[in-house]
């Protein structure tokens, strides 16, 4: 319905403008920032180790650190998150078990991710005696973005067409094998993309880690899963924390190297939830 | 997809069955034919599911013990009303005060100037987006707010320190290196996308029948949003900016590196504040061993951030409830 009055329009030209401006903010800001990282971005930065000469300072063990946090959060909290997504809706009855379950849940998402910090210290650091390591830090983070992947896999598992779950149980399977051969293949895009934005929700994160007590100086490639480790943001973070000019510029380009690893991340969530959606409509 | 609403207490949609109760039985409720070694198979399988779901109330559980158990440790020498009370914050120095109030403030103050950013500036953007925007628009708009929402907040830290900054010195006086101004505004910039998605969730939730009438009785749409949508919607949308505010008083990285990590009992934007979550930072950088008073200060504080947020958050899902749907 076009609007014929002026203070109409005026709102929406404002609105927009309002869009823009944060946009051409961000893009001005972000932009500078990788020009100015830019030049610092060579073979030696991306393998080499901190050092306290800024232009011999490298980025490996934070690449690393990150990787590797990524890879075990993967491995932790999407088995984990799927589960109970699967309890959520295929098994869980409408009582108020399964209601405070999810008022839980949806607290957890609320909490400040300094708290998971302080949370994965007391409990995976010292009562676990995980100590300062890569596996406790790991749990930390998989904490953290539980509650996005259960969301984001429930409304995958919501999704599914109920006429696909009737004819499987029409044709004698029971519940779980329902789930497992026709549900979650179905799915299985939608998980997916829920996970890998976990996956970059997490590899953003540095209050946790810094809380858990993740050092920001560290000169070596964590060995092993109790090994003290850093990560890409932490690192930055120390960078930036330093007076000297020289480091920002490494902060800036690791920043960067951060940002393209989160758009790449980003993309592949988006370019196979695509592939698989068309490979999946009959 | 996973909108940055979703991820902050955004309740799921609701299931078929909730819309169309009449409809089909759930699938649990079969009794599928089967043998009973898998229905014991699948009982316990069933078990290991119901354990992760229920994962959620033991990290909860896991939270409030955890905190409690060093803060009462802290409480037992530093009696509650001194710790609310008291002006100073001082617990790593030789003269040593325990009075919150002055992260408290900082927070607050950081916190306010963020909301007064991002809450107008978001309002306006979702209604655009709810009631004006072409679908071309939108189609642009949604996943731009999307890239918002997922920056690190390093990076975020970044620009306030050593964009933002700079650059409000050069425009006010007596802006300070760390100053509040400029990491309320960065973390308003970054809070927008959320106030975006929750308020825009709120007004979709208002059925397009009162907006009709409003437009049946002569409405321009400006007058529709005023009049009819907004106060319909006002419970959605306080929620909505309470959780936003929970959002911001529990950011860590851009109030660290921008803000400053001096406890200051100020109003002053421009001057240098250390935030809760700030503090809680500093310590963890240091070399704290476990025991003591020092170590308990962070839980102690943790403590307090965690009750404010959790409060926080208890009077957005009031909100949405009470004043829910239609405001009526």
């Amino acid at each position: 319905m076009k609007s014929r009055s002026t203070p109409d329009t005026l709102f929406a030209v404002v609105a927009l403008f309002f869009v823009t401006l944060s946009m051409l903010f961000l893009l001005l800001t972000l932009g500078s920032v990788l020009l100015d990282g830019w030049p610092r971005l060579d073979i030696g930065f991306l393998t080499g180790y901190p050092s306290r000469v800024a232009t011999r300072a490298g980025l490996l063990p934070a690449l690393v650190g990150s990787l590797a946090l990524g890879v075990l959060v993967i491995v932790i909290a999407v088995p984990v998150g799927v589960a109970s997504a699967i309890y959520l809706e295929e098994y869980a009855p409408r009582n108020w078990a399964t209601k405070f379950i999810e008022f839980n849940m949806a607290n957890l998402a609320a909490v400040p991710s300094i708290i998971f910090g302080l949370l994965g210290l007391q409990l995976f650091a010292r009562y676990l005696g995980l100590g300062r390591g890569l596996l406790a830090g790991a749990l930390t983070l998989c904490m953290l973005v539980l509650p996005v992947i259960i969301i984001s896999s429930r409304e995958a598992i919501r999704a599914v067409p109920r006429s696909i779950r009737d004819s499987s149980l029409a044709l004698g399977a029971s519940n779980l094998q329902t789930v497992w051969h026709q549900v979650l293949p179905v799915a299985f895009p939608g998980i997916l993309t829920g996970s890998i934005l976990a996956l970059s929700r997490a590899i953003g994160e540095t209050a946790p880690l810094v809380a858990l007590g993740a050092l920001t100086y560290v000169p070596f490639l964590p060995s092993g899963l109790l090994s003290e480790f850093t990560a890409l943001p932490i690192q930055i973070f120390n960078w930036i924390s330093r007076p000297q000019e020289a480091f920002h510029v490494n902060a800036a380009a690791g920043i960067a190297v951060l940002l393209v690893l989160l758009l790449t991340l980003n993309s592949a969530a988006i370019i196979l939830r695509a592939r698989l959606q068309r490979k999946l409509t009959l | 997809m996973v909108l940055s609403g979703a991820a902050y207490a955004k309740p799921p949609e609701p299931t078929e069955a909730e819309v169309h109760p009449e409809a089909e039985l759930q699938p649990r409720e079969y009794r599928a034919v089967v043998s009973a070694r898998r229905r014991r198979r699948e009982r316990v399988i069933e078990g290991l599911l119901f354990l992760s779901a229920s994962g959620s109330v033991v990290t909860t559980a896991l939270v409030i013990i955890i905190l409690l158990e060093e803060a009462l440790q802290f409480f037992r020498k530093v009696p509650l009303s001194t710790f609310l009370t008291d002006t100073q914050w001082t617990p790593l120095f030789y003269d040593k005060h325990y009075g919150i109030l002055p992260l408290v403030a900082g927070t607050f103050l950081t916190s306010g100037i963020a909301m007064l950013v991002a809450l107008p500036v978001g309002l306006a953007v979702a209604v655009y987006l709810s009631e004006f925007a072409r679908p071309a628009t939108r189609s642009i708009i949604k996943p731009l707010m999307e890239l918002l929402a997922g920056i690190p907040t390093v990076v975020y830290g970044y620009i306030a320190l050593l964009m933002v900054t700079p650059f409000l010195q050069r425009l006010l006086p007596d802006v300070a290196g760390f100053n509040a101004l400029s990491a309320g505004i960065v973390m308003g910039l970054m809070i927008l996308p959320l106030v975006v998605s929750l308020a825009e969730d709120a007004l979709y939730g208002i059925p397009t029948s009162l907006r009709d009438a409003a437009y049946a009785l002569g409405a321009t749409r400006l007058q529709m949003v005023w009049r009819v949508l907004l106060p319909a919607a006002a419970g959605g949308i306080s929620a909505a900016f309470i959780l936003a505010l929970s959002r911001a008083v529990g950011e860590t990285m851009i109030v660290a590196i921008a803000a400053g990590q001096v406890p200051n009992l100020t109003l002053d934007p421009r001057n240098s504040v250390e935030t809760m979550t700030a503090f809680i930072v500093q310590v963890s950088l240091g070399d704290t061993p476990h025991g003591t008073m020092e170590y308990r200060t962070i839980f102690a504080v943790g403590a307090a951030l965690f009750a404010l947020t959790s409060a926080m958050n208890a009077l957005s899902l009031y909100l949405k409830g009470r004043f829910g749907r239609f405001g009526q």
